[in-house]
């Protein structure tokens, strides 16, 4: 077999695959092959990651149409894009296999098939995102996985669903606008579109870049001092937050993810603001470099206290709400405050924790979003009180959100303890006492909010005790949460798959910045 | 012509992006954010553009006289745009419809108010 070819085909299969849900009508027909092109996608992820990992230079690279970069569009993966990839289309893929149980009370039947075929086509946008070596294709693929996403959040039950979609969309586009605006000024600089050649461009002079005889006010400035680019580098940041939802930025996340279908909530809370990550890291790190960013900028002065005011204000917030999928929601943007965290302090220690918690987030998240589709089945509420004594009544279920909301605390033998322990000691190794000290009271703030709910399942008594026998969710799905939940707790003792591809992935980070 | 195109873009950019914060009826959040795309457009396009540049086909050179060709691939890129912003004016008049049918209404702090009611 051909391996050359895997880098498209990741992105082409979902997407050729979406109108063929379209036709395939039949609901069971269009989810089983939405989950044979999940698990293939899965399948192709694994092995480019393999290749890449054991591969010299570490990295694979696809020339689209045969057109060598930087004319033609190139696709590149190195470890963190092998690794994001990989965490992706297992979501994607454990989420699918689940979906049609989960759908039944969400989405009337005849417009399955419409779900599926959306849910693929934004598989293939974030995929594309991570695949791709071109600034431009990360737009496109952006606003393919950006627009499909709100359909998918607008399909949830409750009329508040299309609201949210709404303010998600105002926001989403503005956030891709302004990422068009910096990609727009970058390439007007520099005459490229290609994340390597831009960062080779960059950090040239202004005549060496420039045609011949073309008249410029000081030839000898490099590239990356001009205004344009500190104008596009900020177009670029802001527009980047706000798709990843960085605290203050963070009002669509909340409302999108507690009235989505829960499908969508699992999906997406454990694959979009990741992707988003993955693009920041690489615009500060591969395209701008960590001289411009952290020398020049100084990002890091806006990074580290708005990581550090998402963890807390985000955490505290998470302990007054009623209803579990707001709690985990802002409990998503906290976490998120701990992913930016990581990459604000420029270190490779922290760059490593900051990738082993986006794999580590990822699988709690999405695990957790599935418990709770495994209560929407046997109830209405979501809300504290009426979950109350769930922990008699779906005793597996929510042993399951216990193991989960563990990892969020970064309880030891938790893969949340990984990425905590990676994290505080990256922040010491540098110096950076208080930052460490709030990371550990942020932790504090998630037992408070992760008890509530153990609270109301296990020590409050419900208000009618008709229903005590145990009824726990259908076998298929609680499979699923904790074959995700699981995940975790065999990533909290064998640590070798996150940990090791991402020091490597960091190490080359830094590398391609200095 | 100067710098002209680029005030307008900017102008446009923030006309569009005051609508959009300002505005409570959805219909002029989408007409905002309208605007907004298109100072981008204008912005891609803009740059593109070489004074006295054609077309980029390629021309007969006259004797003494070397074509100027303005670059094409800022408006083809701005094209995919042009598609994008299509899709999501599309996407967002159909959700309007869909708060209309379900709310009732498209003013927006009565929408929060009907939320927070129920």
């Amino acid at each position: 077999m051909n391996l050359e070819q895997l880098p498209i085909l990741q992105v082409i299969l979902p997407l050729l695959a979406a109108p063929c849900c379209l036709l395939l009508r039949r609901s069971r027909l269009a989810w089983g092959f939405a989950v044979l092109v999940s698990c293939s996608s899965l399948l192709i992820a694994a092995t480019q990651l393999h290749i890449i990992h054991h591969s010299a230079s570490g990295s694979i690279s696809y020339e689209i149409g045969g057109w060598a970069a930087p004319w033609g569009i190139e696709y590149r993966l190195d470890r963190l894009g092998g690794l994001v990839l990989l965490v992706l289309t297992a979501i994607a893929a454990v989420t699918l296999s689940v979906a049609r149980r989960l759908l039944q009370e969400e989405v009337p039947e005849e417009r399955h098939h419409l779900f599926f075929a959306t849910f693929l086509l934004c598989l293939a946008g974030l995929s594309g995102i991570v695949s791709t070596g071109d600034l431009f294709n990360v737009f496109v693929f952006l606003e393919i996985a950006s627009l499909s996403s709100y359909v998918l959040i607008s399909m949830g039950r409750s009329r508040r669903a299309l609201v949210a979609a709404f303010q998600y969309l105002v926001m989403g586009t503005i956030g891709s606008t302004f990422i068009l605006i910096g990609i727009g000024l970058a390439y007007m600089m520099t005459g490229t579109l290609n994340m390597a050649d831009l960062a080779q461009r960059l950090t040239m002079t202004l005549d060496s870049v420039y045609a011949e005889g073309a008249s410029i006010e000081n030839p000898a400035l490099p590239v990356n001092q001009t205004r344009t680019i500190l104008a596009a580098f900020a177009f670029l940041t802001v527009g980047l937050a706000l798709k990843l939802a960085l605290f203050p930025l963070h009002a669509w996340l909340p409302n999108a993810y507690a009235t989505a279908p829960t499908v969508v909530s699992t999906f997406l809370a454990g694959t979009s603001t990741k992707v988003a990550y993955y693009v920041l890291l690489r615009v500060t790190f591969t395209i701008f470099g960590l001289a411009f960013t952290f020398g020049q900028v100084g990002l890091q002065f806006l990074l580290t206290p708005l990581a550090i005011m998402a963890i807390l204000v985000a955490s505290t917030i998470a302990i007054y709400q009623g209803d579990i999928r707001r709690i985990l929601a802002y409990s998503s943007v906290a976490q998120i405050g701990y992913l930016v965290l990581g990459l604000s302090f420029a270190t490779q220690a922290g760059l490593t924790a900051g990738i082993v918690h986006l794999f580590n987030h990822a699988l709690m998240k999405s695990g957790l979003f599935l418990v709770v589709g495994c209560i929407a089945t046997r109830q209405a509420g979501l809300t504290l009180e009426s979950i109350r004594g769930l922990g008699r009544r779906m005793p597996l279920t929510m042993a399951a959100f216990v193991v989960g909301g563990l990892g969020l605390i970064g309880v030891p033998l938790t893969s949340g303890f990984i990425s905590k322990w990676l994290l505080v000691s990256a922040a010491l190794e540098s110096g950076r006492w208080l930052v460490a000290v709030l990371v550990v009271t942020g932790s504090l703030l998630a037992v408070v909010y992760v008890w509530r709910v153990v609270e109301a399942a296990y020590f409050l008594e419900p208000d009618d005790k008709t229903t005590s026998e145990p009824h726990d969710a259908p076998a298929g799905l609680l499979a699923a949460a904790w074959v995700l939940l699981g995940a975790t707790l065999v990533f909290g003792i064998y640590t070798d798959l996150p940990v090791g591809v991402a020091r490597e992935a960091a190490a080359s980070l830094m590398g391609v910045g200095s | 012509m100067g710098l002209f195109n680029y005030w307008t873009v900017i102008v446009l950019m923030m006309v569009g992006f005051y609508t959009v914060i300002a505005r409570n009826n959805l219909i002029k959040t989408m007409i905002g954010l309208g605007i907004f795309q298109v100072s981008v457009f204008m912005l891609y396009i803009s740059m593109g553009k070489i004074a006295d540049g054609t077309a980029p086909i390629r021309v007969q050179p006259s004797a003494g006289h070397e074509a100027i060709y303005s670059n094409p691939l800022p408006h083809v890129l701005i094209l995919t745009a042009i598609v994008v912003g299509v899709a999501t004016t599309a996407l967002g008049l159909a959700l309007i419809i869909r708060i209309r049918e379900a709310y009732g209404s498209i003013e927006e702090d009565e929408i929060l108010e009907m939320d927070r009611n129920s």
